[in-house]
């Protein structure tokens, strides 16, 4: 964004009915020297303190995580993006998204990392008064203190704001005596510091409290035993009349909802950083290994069923990438745009990341879902090794299994991605009914058979896009249209319209990131990352015409289904296309590689 | 010089490698042994300024860079392109003189063409005592006390400065830059040198690629006629 043009600038969940040009985006083969030292950084981080120690930390070791964050808090890498004045480094959120990535790899590490920045930290820096910062945040910052988040109760999940855990003042108005269960609490086993959930007396909405470790009536339950992550603490916190100071509540009484959706928002977009970096990892180990397993005489990675396999976890990978950076810039540059209109920085960084809490729900569900691919096919890829506990494949495969779970479930993130585009459109913030009636209008008359147009190198793929959103909106304005307020409940509708505009905008990220790609190395240095494009818009069309089928099947009735039924197949048409080349191709550069290299 | 990862190809009849694409690390003998005990020095107060001196065209400063990431007071480029250790190391010298410098540490050798010849040479040319294959270094007053592999063991020299020590494993443990290095490097002064005249002494006529490896054999154990005839036919070693 460009602030002297600031309407230019594509708004939050704007990407259904306004195109996107490719120079507007980031991308990461843009990443200056300082981000790729940095990167480096927290690659030989990986290298040499916790990929060596993945079974002590699964094993939960006595004292070695908090250990292993303390060194992390020594290289800087807690506090990346926490302002300068706070011991951090005020660095942009791209950076603090390329930390992520990278540490992604780091299974329970990563899941430790993760939860003490983000849910652990930002809620006091954002929320926390300036006496509540200069307490904690320094501390947090270098990893002296570590950070956990206390939110889920044992009744009280998806449904945040249900929760039973209640505040009351003490007589002598100088603490809130805090009571309650709390479930599912990361890094609980050795945090110091909690931010934790309650309503006050009998408050409508949630507040927010800082709870120390040490403060009378906090007890911790054991350790749980999970399916994966097993080196990640996660506890019961319980609180039992927990004396907190009255000075400890963060931001204002009832304002703990919001706090919790906000962080959440940045939390999801960052759960697709952290899945990218292991996706990355994942394919790497698994390239390897079928470079290296011989049968019938030839390395399995010489093998058709293996190239598509491995093609195709670094297709997924590679566009959910592309989506994520994209979304990245656009939070910063919203961001920087509000600070010079005069808005405070951080309230400019939570505005700036609300503006694009659509994107960040579409990332959240599909970096995680690629993810489980990659880790599936990792698995098989390995054969009998994938499951046996010695090899990698085991662990990455159980601790992939929880992104799909934590920071709102993928069903959750689903719904909200549709509700929060109507909700949008209704309050006059997005015009989806113009661009939607526009479709219907050109139900009604003769396709376009593509005559004349100029064949440039993303002419094709560019139109597909632009017929994804019109698929959207038909799909989508007819649903609205037929089942108006009965939409919310009909979750199977929202999930097909959810599946749509996540392949819709994967799809234009991956166009976008191509394009921009050929513009700085030229179309022969990107001949594979064309073929990854093509391969991926391609099978996105057929999943939106899925999706579509089924929601269309669920609503729709007699011509009208009809009519529209023809328009879905019009708007997901592609050219016939060999993937079958193209994913040997991407297959061929990752085995001469012997390693994921894009 | 290249990460150890890269894949080589040659270009211009083998007489010459494509860096086209490849990724530049720093030596691990400099950076993890040579660079990280100097900073150990000036940690102690033993060590006053830290130089980083390397001979290379601009393409190299982002690998300079990385290595002020990891500490040092400057960074020198000596412009010029060198694959011969008598020239690499006459540029050295000649930087040195100017400077002056009571210590200077290299890498035991550098992994790219595994010479080992540049930092006794510059030793030569600056008529500076030597140690090689150094595994710890101690500095007190104007005396280094140095321990260095030998065949089949250890040696403890004890030498007065100026001096010129080769750095190998056990010098000191390798660090990663922290993000406040990371922040500092770009504004570390790195000084770009003409470099003085002096004439390689060997140049690369071509290279081979090395061939590729060959199978493994397994014989089992209760087997030594057969080990004994493969050793002999095949390997031809006995």
């Amino acid at each position: 964004m460009n602030a002297t043009e600031p309407i230019s600038a594509i708004k939050g969940g704007e990407f259904l009915i306004r195109e996107t040009t490719a120079d507007s985006i980031f991308i990461p083969e843009q990443w200056d020297e300082e981000q790729l030292m940095i990167a480096d950084t927290c690659t030989n981080f990986l290298a040499q303190h916790v990929t060596p120690n993945l079974a002590r930390i699964d094993e939960q070791e006595e004292g070695l995580m908090p250990h292993l964050m303390e060194e992390a808090g020594a290289l800087g890498l807690l506090g990346i993006s926490i302002p300068e004045q706070y011991g951090g480094f005020g660095k942009d959120f791209k950076t603090s998204m390329l930390v992520t990535e990278k540490l992604g790899a780091g299974h329970s590490f990563s899941v430790a990392f993760s939860a003490h920045s983000g849910i652990g930290t930002l809620p006091i820096l954002y929320y926390g008064n300036d006496a509540q910062k200069e307490k904690y945040i320094p501390k947090l910052a270098s990893g002296e203190w570590k950070g956990a988040y206390c939110l889920t109760e044992p009744g009280s999940g998806s449904d945040a704001n249900s929760g039973k855990s209640r505040a009351r003042l003490s007589e002598d108005g100088k603490y809130y005596l805090l009571t309650g269960q709390k479930m599912w609490i990361t890094n609980a086993g050795f945090a110091d510091v909690f931010t934790v959930f309650a309503k006050i007396d009998n408050d409508e909405n949630l507040s927010a409290f800082i709870v120390e470790k040490d403060f009378e009536g906090l007890t911790l339950n054991a350790e749980e035993h999970k399916m994966g992550i097993k080196g990640s603490s996660t506890r019961q916190v319980f609180f039992n009349d927990c004396m907190v100071p009255v000075e400890n509540l963060l931001s204002e009484r009832q304002n703990g909802f919001k706090i919790a959706v906000n962080i959440l928002n940045l939390g999801r977009i960052k759960l697709g950083g952290g899945t990218v970096g292991s996706s990355k990892e994942v394919i790497t180990l698994a390239v390897r290994y079928a470079n290296e397993r011989e049968q019938f005489g030839r390395p399995i990675s010489k093998y058709g069923a293996i190239r598509y396999k491995l093609a195709e976890q670094a297709i997924r990978t590679f566009a959910s990438e592309s989506a994520i950076y994209r979304a990245s810039e656009n939070m910063e540059q919203a961001t920087e745009h509000l600070i010079e209109t005069g808005l405070d920085p951080i309230k400019a960084k939570l505005k700036g990341t609300e503006q694009y809490a659509i994107e960040a729900a579409i990332i959240k569900v599909h970096a995680s879902e690629t993810l489980d691919y990659v880790v599936d096919e990792g698995v098989q890829i390995y054969g009998g090794m994938g499951y046996s506990a010695e090899a990698p494949m085991d662990r990455a495969y159980r601790d992939s299994r929880i992104n799909r779970i934590f920071e709102g479930t993928n069903e959750i993130n689903r719904m909200l991605t549709v509700d929060m585009m109507l909700k949008r459109a209704l309050k006059g913030e997005l015009d989806l009914m113009g661009p939607a009636q526009k479709v219907a209008g050109e139900l009604m008359s003769i396709p376009d058979f593509g005559a004349a147009e100029e064949a440039g190198l993303f002419t094709k793929e560019k139109k597909y896009v632009a017929n994804f959103k019109k698929a959207v909106l038909m799909v989508a304005g007819a649903a609205v249209q037929k089942l108006m307020q009965q939409l919310g409940k009909e979750q199977e509708v929202l999930m097909s319209l959810a599946d749509m505009l996540i392949e819709l905008y994967v799809s234009e990220s991956i166009q976008l990131r191509v394009e921009k790609l050929v513009g700085m190395r030229g179309e022969e240095a990107c001949a594979v990352q064309l073929d990854m494009m093509r391969v991926y818009i391609n099978d996105a069309a057929e999943k939106i015409a899925h999706a579509g089928k089924e929601a269309l099947n669920a609503f729709a009735e007699g011509d009208e289904r009809k009519m529209m039924m023809m328009g879905l197949k019009r708007f997901t048409k592609t050219d016939d296309f060999n993937t079958t080349q193209a994913r040997r191709n991407v297959a061929a550069k990752l085995i001469a590689e012997n390693k994921y290299c894009f | 010089m290249p990460d150890t990862s890269t894949k080589i190809i040659l270009k211009d009849n083998d007489t010459a490698i494509n860096n086209l694409g490849t990724t530049f690390v720093i030596n691990p003998y400099d950076e993890w042994y040579a660079l990280v005990r100097a900073l150990e020095l000036k940690e102690a107060g033993i060590a006053t300024d830290i130089h980083l001196i390397t001979v290379g065209r601009a393409d190299v400063e982002p690998v300079i860079r990385k290595a002020l990431a990891l500490g040092g007071d400057e960074a020198v480029r000596i412009d010029a392109d060198s694959n011969d250790p008598f020239e690499t190391a006459g540029y050295i010298a000649d930087y040195a003189k100017f400077v002056g410098y009571d210590l200077v540490l290299s890498g035991k050798e550098a992994i790219d063409y595994n010479n080992g010849t540049t930092g006794v040479m510059i030793a030569e040319l600056l008529d500076m005592d030597f140690i090689g294959f150094a595994t710890d270094i101690q500095i007190e007053t104007n005396t280094a006390t140095v321990k260095r592999e030998i065949e089949g063991g250890e040696e403890t020299d004890s030498c007065t400065l100026p001096l010129v020590i080769a750095c190998q494993k056990g010098v000191a443990e390798a660090r990663i830059p922290n993000m406040r290095g990371i922040m500092a490097a770009r504004t570390r002064p790195l000084k770009v040198i003409t470099p003085a005249a002096v004439m390689p002494l060997t140049a690369v006529l071509s290279y081979e690629m090395p061939p590729a490896k060959a199978g493994v054999k397994l014989v089992s154990p209760d087997n030594m006629d057969e080990l004994v005839e493969l050793l002999h036919s095949e390997a031809k070693v006995i």
